[in-house]
Order: C-alpha cells, then structure tokens, then sequence
C-alpha cells in the first residue's frame, strides 16, 4: 500500500511541476467547451437566399415577402437573372435560389396550380434537408392563406382537416446547447485522460526513467494503479467543473441524480485511463502512442452519436459500437441530465461500461511487462 | 548540399524505421473516409416511435400504415394510456410518440376538424425538429388526398439539389477530412519531430553542426510534404473510385492547393516547436488548439452561418476553414482559380505570417 502511495504522489509530482501541462489540463478544455458548444449548433437560421422573380405579381410579392419576413432566410439579392444567381451560389454566396416562373398567377387562377422552383446547394446534405423542409413547409403556408383570400366561406368548410399540434418535451424550445454540453463534456474528459495516459508510460521509457521503475520492487498492478489513480481524480475533477459551469454558463438541465453521472463517469474514466495505459505499455515513443491514441479516439468519437444519431447507422455498425466506451457515457450523461432516467434505466449501459473497465485494466497490467 | 541530402535522407529513416506510425499514417485516411462513407450520415431513418391510438378507427390505422411504410419510422411499440410517454422516452428507445384524439374518423366526417398530437422526445433537439417535421409532411399529404378533388389552387414546389444530387453525406467529408488530416500529420508530426530532438538533447548536435538553422528545419519538414501530399492523393483516389465524389474541376489546380495547405500546416507545425520544450506540451497544444477547430470551426460538419457573431470571426482565422471552401468550390463545383483567389491568398498569408513569426522566435542556444 505504500509503495502504491508513493508512486501516486511521484506522479502528482511530476503533473503539477509541469508550468506548460497545467494550463493545457485545466484552461484549454473549459475555453473549448465554451467554444465548441457554441459552435456545434444545427439550429438554422440565416439561409442565405436569392429570389429570382419572373412573374412580378400580386401573389408572387406575396410568397417572396413571406420569405423575407421568416427568421430562417436572409433575402441577399433579387434579380431577373438566374444566371446571376448561379454565379453567386458558385461563389458561395448564397445557398438556396428561388425562382418563381413567368405566369405564376396566371397559372395558380386559370388551372389550378403552378410551380415554385428551389434550387438549394446540397454539399451539406443535411442542412440541406432542413432546408428545403423550411421553404416547402412556408409553402404550404402560403397556399392555406391563399385559399382563404380565395374561396368562400362555404367552400372552405368543405375542406377535411387534421389539426396537429406538436410538443418537444424535455426541451420545449429546442435549444441545441442543452444537447451538446454533455456529450462535448465527455469528448473533453475523454481527450484529455486518454491522451495523458497514453502518452505517460511511454514517456518515461523514452526518456530511460521506466529502467530505474523496473529495478524497484513495485509490482505491475501497483504501478499502474499508481499510474491511473492521479489521471483518474484529475480527469473526475474537470468533469465535475465542466458540469457546473455548463449549469452557470449554459443552464443545462439537471433532472437526474448527480451521484449516478459519478458513478459512471468513474467507471468510463477507469475505461479510458487503462485504454490509455495499454496504449502507452505497447507502444515505443510518444509519437507512437499519440497517433494510436487518436486514430481510436476519432473512430470513437466519430461513431459515438455525439454529432449523428446512431440509428442512423447501418445495422452492423450499431453491432460494431457496442465495443465504443464513449457511446455509452454520451448515452448516460444525456439521459441522467436532460430526462432524468433512474438507475434501472441505464444499467445495461454501465454494465457494458464495467465490463470494458474490468478487461482493459487486466489488459493493461499483463501487458505491462518490467523488463525494457 | 551534401550535407542537407544527408540530413533529409536521415530524417526519412526516422520515419520509416517507425512503421506503426506510418502504417497508421497510411491506414488513418483510408478507414475514415470508409467510416463517412458507409456508417456516419447526417440522415434520419429508422426512428423509434410509439402509438398511442385512443380512437382505433379506420383513418387512424391508414395514417399510422402510412407513417411506418415511410421508410423514416419503426414501430417500437403501441401505448394504452399517455402516463405510459414519460416511461418510454425515459427508457430512451423511443424518439416520438404520435397521439391520435378520440373519435378521429368521427370527428374527420362531421365537423372537418380531427386532432393528432405529436410529442418528441427533443432531449435531441435536431432529431426531434426533423421527425417532428416528417410527420407533419406525411399528415399534410395525407390531407391533401382526402380532398383530392375540392381542393383547388394548389402550389407545388419543385427541389433541385445542387452539387450532390443523390445527397450523399461524403461529399460534405471529403473536404473535412482532407483539411483536418493534412492538418494532423503537418503540424502535429513536424512539430512532435522537432521538439523530440529538444528533449532527447539530439538537437544541440544538430544545431553545432555545420547545417544552417533553416537547412535543418526544412530537411525536418521535407519528408512530411512527401507523406501528407500521398495523404490528399489516398483521400481523393478513394474518394472518387469507392464513393464516386468527383473532381468536377482541375486536378491540377486541387494538387496545388493542397499543397499550399500543407505549406501553410508545416510552417504552423515548425511555429509550435519552436515555442515549446516537450512532446507533450507541443502533441496537445496542437491536438487541443487545432484538431477541435479544424473539426468544428471550419464548416467542415457545422455550417459556419448558423454560430454566433463572435464565434464567426473566430472561424475567419481558421486555415482550415479557407482550405475546405477552396476544395469544395473546386471538386464539387468546378470553379476555376477566379473563384477562389482570394481564400488562396488567405492561405499564403497565413504561411508567410507563420514562418516569419517562427524564425523571430527560433532560438540557435537552447536554454
């Protein structure tokens, strides 16, 4: 137990000397939080548009004021010339044209129906999406109010009706920050325990100070439990600071019970430490272990549901990301949060999660070996 | 001359002896990109929902038939009463619930006028705006077909999607990717490469030999040129043989700013080392301070557009934010250099301003 002490203080030691480490552990996340959350951020608004108006009626004034009036477009230029519209989407200037056809109204009185054209830039296939749903949705708007210019009273009651009204629970306003303060939270922790870890135990056999380790009497899980420990309570520590500034700053809800983010953030962070640990005792120099480190930690993070749904994936990829420690966490840091779910609601997750924290931790003992 | 061919012929056996790193350095683009490719789309299908039916007529079964054969919904599973919704979404399975009112069909033929409740669970905001928005989408054209022959006036929109027809999420990743992995192996490896000699007390030889500093600095740097431009190749290669994302413009023309980028990334990489002592400071001031905003700062998954004022500016001193709207603007839609002079000479700057700054800091004695 007291050599399990010492080495715990040695790293202590070693991790607080360090002027330049310091402010990488403890600013650069909080700084990134604040940024990152700010900046991952679906919500639309601000579609740049350029209406090409070949009709120049009543109603064709109409729909493109309706356009100009919604909070989701930016009217950036008007003209007659779809060629000068085009030139300004290949410029990236603007991002959806609209293009009203010569005969409009003349078509919408005499037959019944006409045509809007949007033509919208697709490289973003998902902003995209939102917004050809806006411009049709404001379409359909538009042509309810235009029949009741219309018609008269009597042929509108003869009109079916669904009236549907929606809700958004847990987040009436939709407010996409109280989604991501959790899962960019995790992201940071994880970055920085991973990487420390990783590049730890590799360090000193770089420099030539593991020799002078393996010659003591220390045994291999007494010295990666002193290795992991000191990460451990630092990395359980920003957590706890991430949160409360994300509950100052951001005011994210907190419906559920604090203790049960603990619980399983320690044991997601004895996960990643030992996944770090193991890296650093199979690799050779610092280089090494960060480029391994990384290359999991994008694969990780990238399939992690932190910015995509993870239905979406394809079905033997979901199969694949049971194996991914960050899905979990992300899953449990979001429903302890933002919903409130209760122990029995996420324990076949920190399950998952302390069967990863028993096997990578042996993983990382046996390979540890202490001989050079 | 001699001397420097040496020096660059040494620096290039570093990197080969190390085949893990480079094995990665191969394997990293080639698994990503299959990674965008084929697992991470931004598109919703196959969501989750529940039914909570108090009516169980006619109408309510076609719309429900018609919302699952949609292709976007599963049924998880059927409700009998609303306390059951808080259980459901709290289990987490469950991303939206569909509540029909009493007497629906009853309600449809009498008074015109029947209610349907959507509930999302918006815990994730994004998710529930667009399956909220399908729905109502599915329910309006199911109106339209009960009055298929009353209604009179009607509007269609006609969509044309510009650039990427078929609406694929890589052509979004290709350009990401390529900006943040040229990123990643120029300015971490160099910078990693340089201070490694610091801390390894290798470079007080170099520096008392009779190379010249910046003889050693860019026989440093050279290799990675080699190794990051083999990178871009990989990426567009694959890009364009596994996924079909095109070339529309000159190829020639994306080489050469490709290559400015890593220009700019190495003379960046070169800047970090020069003003740091370890490895470890120098990997994660580059992983912390560049790899997140490389991600997420550059429009790369985030439209740049939609974040706040302040946080736009930040973005405008983002290389990469430059290098993803030249790749785009060439690749996808074909413009010729006219169109992208002015991000071009953005990035120019930037190289200059990087390595002026680093020769100012470059120290001949370490301390």
């Amino acid at each position: 137990m007291r050599t399990l002490l010492f080495i715990i203080q040695k790293e202590f030691l070693q991790i607080f000397r360090n002027k330049g480490m310091l402010p990488i552990i403890f600013v650069v996340p909080i700084v990134q939080l604040l940024i990152l959350v700010n900046a991952t951020t679906f919500e639309m608004k601000n579609i740049k548009v350029s209406v090409v108006d070949l009709d120049l009626s009543t109603s064709s004034r109409k729909l493109i004021s309706k356009y100009e009036g919604s909070p989701f477009y930016q009217v950036i230029q008007s003209t007659f010339s779809y060629e000068q519209a085009m030139d300004l989407m290949q410029k990236g200037k603007v991002d959806v044209i609209i293009r009203i056809p010569n005969g409009f109204e003349k078509g919408l009185v005499k037959e019944n129906r006409s045509k809007v054209q949007f033509v919208i830039n697709a490289i973003n296939q998902a902003v995209a999406g939102l917004s050809s749903a806006y411009c049709s949705s404001i379409l359909i708007d538009f042509n309810r109010e235009l029949l009741q210019d219309w018609l008269s009273p009597a042929q509108m009651a003869g009109l079916k009706n669904i009236q549907t009204d929606y809700s958004y629970w847990y987040n009436p306003k939709l407010n996409y920050k109280t989604y991501m303060v959790p899962g960019i939270l995790v992201l940071l922790v994880t970055i920085i325990g991973l990487l420390l870890s990783g590049m730890n135990i590799v360090r000193e056999k770089e420099i030539g100070t593991i020799e002078q380790i393996n010659v003591t009497p220390i045994r291999k899980i007494q010295f990666i439990a002193g290795k992991l420990a000191p990460f451990w309570i630092i990395a359980l520590f920003e957590l706890a600071f991430g949160l409360s500034i994300g509950k100052l700053l951001f005011d994210i809800p907190m419906v559920g019970n604090l203790w049960l983010i603990f619980l399983s953030g320690g044991i997601y962070l004895f996960v990643i430490l030992s996944v770090g640990l193991l890296v650093s005792t199979v690799t050779h120099t610092q280089q090494q272990a960060m480029l391994v480190s990384f290359f999991f930690m994008v694969v990780f993070i990238l399939m992690s549901g932190l910015f995509t749904s993870i239905e979406s994936m394809p079905v033997w990829a979901q199969k694949i990301d049971r194996l991914n420690p960050l899905m979990y966490f992300i899953r449990i840091m979001r429903m302890v949060l933002l919903k409130g779910s209760t122990f029995t609601d996420i324990s076949r997750d920190l399950y998952s999660l302390g069967i990863f924290a028993v096997i990578m931790s042996s993983l990382a003992v046996m390979r540890y070996r202490k001989v050079a | 001359m001699k001397r420097f061919l040496g020096f660059v012929i040494k620096e290039f056996y570093h990197i080969f002896r190390d085949y893990r790193t480079l094995l990665i350095l191969f394997l990293l683009p080639a698994i990503q990109l299959l990674l965008f490719g084929y697992v991470i789309t931004n598109e919703i299908k196959d969501a989750r929902i529940a039914i909570l039916d108090q009516s169980k007529d006619e109408v309510t079964r076609r719309i429900s038939e018609k919302v699952l054969s949609s292709g976007y919904f599963i049924l998880d599973k059927n409700l009998n009463s609303s306390g059951e919704i808080e259980k459901v979404f709290r289990e987490g399975n469950v991303k939206l619930v569909l509540v029909f009112a009493p007497d629906f069909s009853k309600n449809l033929d009498k008074t015109g006028n029947a209610r349907v409740q959507i509930i999302g669970d918006a815990s994730d905001p994004n998710t529930a705006n667009i399956l909220v928005n399908y729905i109502q989408g599915i329910l309006s054209n199911y109106i339209v077909t009960l009055n298929a022959e009353t209604i009179p006036m009607q509007i269609i929109p006609e969509v044309r999607m510009m650039y990427n027809g078929q609406m694929k999420g890589v052509y979004m990743f290709v350009p990401g990717l390529m900006a943040m992995l040229l990123m990643l192996i120029s300015a971490l490896m160099t910078s990693l490469s340089i201070t490694k000699e610091k801390e390894l007390g290798t470079m007080e030889l170099l520096l008392v030999s009779p190379l010249k500093p910046f003889q050693i600095i860019i026989g440093k740097v050279f290799p990675y040129v080699f190794l990051a431009f083999t990178d871009a190749c990989i990426i567009i290669l694959i890009g364009n043989t596994v996924f079909g994302v095109p070339v529309v413009g000159s190829v020639a023309l994306l080489l050469f700013e490709s290559l400015l980028f890593i220009c700019m990334a190495l003379s960046l990489g070169i800047l970090i080392s020069t003003i740091t002592s370890s490895q470890q400071i120098a990997m994660m001031l580059s992983l912390v301070a560049l790899m997140l905003p490389t991600i997420l700062l550059s429009g790369f998954i985030f439209p740049v557009e939609n974040m706040p004022v302040v946080l736009q500016w930040l973005c405008y001193i983002m290389p990469p934010k430059y290098f993803i709207t030249i790749i785009k603007s060439i690749m996808l839609k074909g413009n010729g250099f006219r169109y992208i002079a002015f991000e071009t000479a953005v990035l120019a700057g930037f190289t200059a301003f990087f390595i002026l700054l680093s020769i100012k800091k470059f120290k001949v004695r370490l301390a």
